[in-house]
């Protein structure tokens, strides 16, 4: 029982020291935005001595900062819907019909996941170029969507695999067609893998910088992590407004990403660890 | 327990699938002539020609051939304008790579990035899961605390740190007030710089692992807990024995999303150091950026990547082949 106890103490001590590690940080950060400069200088942690609310105004006023999270939004949302669908499409074909190769198809398609996309960032930039699509939406949405297919398509993939197949035989028999046993079954059916599979991509791409620093380069379409730098850059030593900004940027995302964050874990252990 | 690897198919691609019956000869068999006249007439054909082209175009342009594209152009000098790559330079590149003090240091810095990614974070990760894995709503705020600084982007958590570390505000200041120290910069230090970016790698990544081993562990029926207790295990020794050996699949899980991940960390590096102080915390991607991308070497930068696609490939086989092992051990 005592040592019971000692064991019990020991975990509650390091929970809270972890708790703390994570949330001081973000705490000061919501805070700095209220602050003005001398207070932040010497009081990084605690409560303002006096509540500013203007730095956080002049950002919610700025419709630069409001087109950076339009861009973010439209960018993440096309790419979603592009991906889940081109997505679903090839896992259907994978889990439905079996034709000679279907299996290196598939295996070409999940060669994806191995590699680190970086490494081709600069044919990739060049072709982006050639397709005349650089400092334009399209020049992330289309590479995202490439790159986030073979992980959704391994989801898409195994999940349809374990639909029962009785549903797709009588289909058949009554004379039901693939593409409107797609679109009438297996899409409908398919809504909790359709959830993660969104949630993952849309996630990636609102957080994604590094495309987009290489594709955009202009303000009128950056994103809004680029955004964010090129605030810091203009106010450099003025943190109170750069944490306003970050904070401004995170609240949806934090919102957002809580209450769907069982869809992301779903998606993270890809059924992997459900034995 | 076999079971646990079927899913994560790149590693081991799923031999089984549902609709196999139509293949095999018994199903062949069974259905008999129908089959031969569904193939004819079911559209299967113009199915499969109509849903797989977009995803194998879209894949093949912006995934495969910009990596074929990579290692043809790192043989080149080339600016990246006009016709294309002319002025064949052979392995130039990768000796110039392999005689550059800063690359090492990059290529350096990677591995210890994916070091501490297995040594620290993982760990880490799974002692965290394996203290609140357990339904309660304590556990789950501290589950949802954890698991914050995974989701927010890395281009803010860079900032947020930071701040935390600037001398002239942040924790440090803190700490030079209340000494009289002389004011710190720990990521403008040459000692320090990389210290601290390790640790806020840690910070970010280590509620993903947990996140991975909670589910792993919940999956564990709680009978066998039981019945090891009954059987006189202490709690430590129900962790080492019953626990940690069937938590394999997630580790293995754990480990490949490390991996791939650090070898890939960019995001991170710009907004705390942007590869300083005096390029001593260059990544790989942050090299090829810096050292490829801006300043329009893009043979010299495709090299670089071609460094990191070999790197990933022999992670990959090695992984495939230990992974396959234990499997077949099991």
């Amino acid at each position: 029982m005592n040592e019971f106890g000692w064991r019990q103490a020991l975990r509650i001590i390091t929970l809270l020291i972890v708790t703390v590690l994570i949330l001081l940080p973000l705490l000061a950060t919501l805070l700095a935005g209220f602050k003005t400069q001398g207070d932040l200088a010497t009081n990084p942690f605690l409560l303002p001595r006096q509540w500013h609310l203007e730095f956080y105004g002049q950002i919610i006023n700025d419709p630069q900062f409001w087109t950076y999270l339009w861009n973010s939004l439209f960018i993440s949302v096309v790419t979603t819907i592009l991906t889940v669908i081109v997505a679903s499409m090839a896992a259907f074909v994978f889990a439905h019909i079996r034709f000679f190769g279907s299996d290196y198809i598939f295996g070409y398609l999940l060669m994806g996941l191995m590699f680190p996309f970086a490494a081709a960032i600069i044919p990739l930039f060049i072709k982006v170029r050639d397709f005349g699509l650089l400092d334009t939406p399209w020049g992330v949405i289309v590479p995202q969507v490439a790159f986030g297919l073979a992980f959704s398509i391994l989801l898409f993939r195994t999940f349809f695999d374990e639909m029962p197949k009785e549903l797709f035989e009588a289909a058949r028999v009554d004379g039901c067609t693939y593409p409107r046993f797609y679109l009438a079954f297996t899409l409908p059916l398919s809504m909790p893998i359709i959830a993660t599979v969104a949630t993952f991509i849309f996630t990636g791409s609102w957080n994604n910088y590094l495309l987009p620093l290489i594709m955009l380069n202009s303000r009128e379409t950056y994103t809004w992590p680029l955004g964010m730098l090129q605030f810091q850059g203009e106010y450099i030593v003025e943190w109170n407004k750069v944490l306003a900004f970050v904070t401004l940027s995170l609240a949806p995302a934090i919102v957002f990403f809580l209450a769907a964050q069982r869809y992301i874990v779903a998606g993270l252990t890809g059924g992997a660890v459900k034995g | 327990m076999g079971g646990g690897f079927r899913c994560f198919s790149p590693i081991c691609p799923p031999i089984e699938s549902t609709f196999m019956s139509d293949l095999t000869p018994s199903g062949a068999a069974k259905a008999g002539a129908t089959v031969i006249k569904a193939r004819g007439r079911d559209g299967r054909w113009a199915t499969v020609l109509l849903f797989l082209p977009p995803a194998l175009l879209l894949f093949t342009l912006f995934v495969f051939l910009p990596l074929i594209e990579g290692g043809q152009y790192a043989g080149y000098k080339w600016s990246g304008y006009g016709e294309g790559p002319t002025d064949w330079r052979g392995m130039r590149n990768f000796e110039t790579l392999s005689g550059n003090s800063t690359f090492l240091r990059s290529f350096n810095n990677t591995l210890i990035f994916v070091a501490v990614a297995i040594l620290i974070q993982i760990p880490l990760g799974m002692a965290m899961a394996l203290m609140i894995y357990r339904k309660t709503w304590a556990n789950t705020i501290f589950r949802l605390v954890f698991f914050v600084p995974f989701i927010l982007a890395e281009v803010a958590t860079g900032l947020i740190w930071s701040f935390i570390f600037d001398g002239d505000y942040g924790v440090t200041s803190i700490f030079s007030t209340w000494f009289d120290w002389e004011k710190v910069f720990p990521l403008s230090d040459r000692t320090w710089a990389l210290p601290v970016l390790l640790f806020v790698f840690v910070w970010k990544y280590f509620g993903f692992h947990m996140m991975i081993f909670i589910a792993a562990l919940q999956s564990i029926p709680e009978d066998l807990i039981e019945a090891s207790r009954i059987d006189g295990a202490k709690p430590g020794q129900i962790v080492r024995y019953v626990q940690i050996p069937l938590l394999k699949p997630a580790i293995a899980v754990s480990v490949f999303f490390a991996v791939v991940g650090s070898l890939q960390l960019f995001d991170l590096i710009i907004p705390l150091t942007r590869g300083g102080p005096s390029n001593t915390t260059h990544t790989l991607v942050s090299y090829l950026y810096n050292f490829g991308l801006v300043r329009q070497k893009v043979g010299f930068g495709s090299a670089v990547g071609v460094v990191l696609f070999v790197v990933s490939f022999i992670f990959a086989i090695t992984y495939r082949a230990t992974v396959m092992k234990a499997r077949t051990e099991q």
